[in-house]
């Protein structure tokens, strides 16, 4: 066993070398259908966050700890409830998203949205009404001055975009049952990986393993660099 | 003179709390005026109304003769507030002192000479490329300054603007302050429980207590009636009320009360306010042999640490602040209960 692992990585790697098209193709899916998802989820969770972050209202405590619950969200329980509202009969199916990247990318930014909120409404908090009201003493609009206060949560806000694009790139649930693994259309890294798998086929899915933690690691490897940039 | 702003009748509530309540205050043009009064007293609240980005709950803020009610942005461009916890945008030094004027619009080259010109004046001259935040506390108090001055503001707000700072970039700021107040004519408010930078650096002083000006004047009259309103300052850190009878050796014995006597060097008698900066107190675990006339027993009763400097206030009959520096501190393993020596000269109390 452990000779056919070293085998294994051995071939995975000439594989990875040598460019194989199942590689690549499951490689620069998941990368598109994540990525979008991310730019997706942070078009509306980055608002929510700055107005969680820096206003007061009533229910707040109550919406960020909703958010904060939903962190931990199970992606087959989300998987199967998107699933019910896109399939035919669901009240989404007349816009046949279901085994399609689209259903990916939707699902994945919903998974994100609760860790895009809440760390870019925490680093939003962190920055505080002084900025703001150092912006405005120095004579900037509302608006400057919030825009000095997302200035100085940007480091946090990065974080919080890369963590989302981490948990979304490396989640299974949402794209198999929404996706359907379906070879050049929906087959992400973490669909095939399993796939692979099952069928036996360990050395493309190790392949598809070590690019899916190279992607992982270096994206948390910057993040660190970023940290260490602001102490 | 004219006046430059005036407060009628400001209230600000805080949900229950009513931070201010009716304040009346007139600030004529180049004025220099202190705002004593202890924490919570209502310093900081005035301060950020009057710089605009505070609205007050009641009242009328009249600006060269105009009142302002809801757009309070022609004050925010014409007055900057520095705060009593040092912000700094987490960038280098110019942009930060670049901030405001980038946000007016001023051309590249312009805030290139002026940001250079108000360094300068702070003594950060070759500091623009560091990251502000990485600068100690009292550099970083020193850029918000700058950046504050480099506006040219018609008033500068400055709340507390000292505390806990040490004693070289005290004299610095206090310094700048004078100098943008005399040489540029900027009108200067500033907040403090520091009595001796009050009778230093400010030429009026109102005094605030539970969110209402209780007394205001210039220094010499607040000073000179000392028994009106010094009495006031209970609470307020080394400032005691006693009766001086002179030793006819140019010196004083003061009754403070609870059988504590100081020794001022200042032949006077009768009820006298006295002042002592923390800072001219010194901290030892037995008694010093000096010349300093004060030697006085007590016990730590709190210490608060506030970054390179720790604060000690010792029962010594009446409670006397200490100012030292973490690093004695950490030396002569002081706590709350440690049983200590205050020392102190004469001629550092300070006498109204």
């Amino acid at each position: 066993m452990v000779s056919e692992i070293f085998e294994g990585l051995r071939r995975a790697i000439e594989m990875i070398i040598s460019g194989n098209p199942a590689v690549i193709d499951a490689t620069l899916r998941s990368l598109y259908v994540s990525g979008t998802a991310t730019l997706l989820a942070l078009v509306w969770s980055l608002p929510i966050g700055i107005i969680i972050g820096s206003k007061n209202f009533r229910g707040k405590r109550l919406l960020k700890g909703t958010f904060n619950a939903l962190l931990g969200i199970p992606t087959v329980g989300l998987g199967l409830i998107l699933y019910l509202m896109f399939s035919k009969s669901g009240p989404l199916g007349m816009f046949h998203m279901l085994y399609k990247p689209t259903a990916i990318i939707i699902g994945q930014a919903i998974l994100i949205t609760p860790i895009m909120v809440s760390f870019s409404a925490n680093a939003i908090e962190a920055v505080g009404t002084e900025v703001k009201d150092l912006a405005k003493t120095l004579g900037a609009s509302e608006a400057e001055a919030s825009m000095a206060v997302l200035r100085e949560a940007l480091p946090g806000v990065t974080l919080a975009v890369i963590a989302s694009f981490n948990r979304a790139i490396a989640e299974l649930g949402i794209a198999l049952m929404l996706g359907g693994n379906i070879a050049g259309l929906t087959r992400v890294l973490t669909t095939s990986i399993a796939l692979e798998t099952t069928r036996g086929n360990f050395e493309l899915g190790i392949a598809l393993t070590i690019i899916l933690l190279l992607i992982v690691f270096s994206l948390n490897f910057a993040v660190n660099m970023l940290k260490r940039e602001q102490t | 003179m004219k006046a430059l702003l005036s407060l009628y009748g400001i209230t600000k509530k805080y949900g229950e709390i009513t931070a201010l309540n009716g304040v009346n205050l007139e600030i004529l043009e180049k004025d220099l005026l202190a705002i004593i009064g202890p924490n919570g007293a209502g310093k900081t609240t005035m301060l950020k109304i009057m710089a605009g980005i505070e609205t007050p709950t009641k009242g009328k803020i009249i600006y060269k003769g105009r009142q302002i009610t809801h757009n309070f942005d022609v004050i925010r461009r014409n007055f900057t507030m520095v705060f009593q916890k040092t912000v700094v945008f987490n960038t280098t030094v110019f942009n930060n002192v670049a901030y405001g004027l980038k946000i007016r619009g001023i051309p590249k080259n312009e805030i290139k000479s002026l940001v250079d010109e108000a360094l300068e004046l702070v003594k950060l001259e070759g500091y623009e490329n560091r990251q502000a935040k990485k600068l100690s506390g009292g550099e970083q108090q020193r850029v918000a300054l700058a950046r504050a001055l480099v506006l040219r503001p018609e008033m500068l707000l400055l709340d507390e603007p000292t505390a806990n700072l040490d004693p070289k970039t005290t004299s610095i700021i206090e310094e700048v302050i004078n100098y943008a107040n005399r040489e540029l004519g900027t009108t200067v408010v500033i907040a403090t429980h520091n009595m001796f930078q009050v009778q230093k650096i400010a030429k009026k002083a109102a005094l605030i207590l539970n969110g209402r000006i209780i007394e205001k004047g210039t220094i010499e009259e607040i000073f000179l009636k000392p028994s009106l309103v010094m009495t006031n300052f209970a609470g307020f850190e080394n400032v005691f009320v006693g009766n001086a009878k002179p030793t006819g050796k140019g010196t004083a014995l003061i009754e403070l009360g609870n059988g504590l006597e100081i020794e001022a060097a200042i032949e006077k008698s009768g009820k006298v306010t006295v002042y002592v900066r923390p800072e001219d107190v010194i901290v030892s675990k037995i008694p010093l042999e000096s010349s300093a006339r004060n030697v006085l027993k007590g016990r730590i009763i709190e210490v608060s640490d506030s970054g390179q400097v720790v604060r000690l206030k010792v029962d010594a009959g009446k409670v006397i602040t200490s100012q030292i520096t973490r690093r004695s501190f950490e030396e002569m393993k002081l706590n709350v209960g440690t049983e200590v020596f205050l020392t102190f000269k004469a001629s550092s109390v300070h006498v109204a």
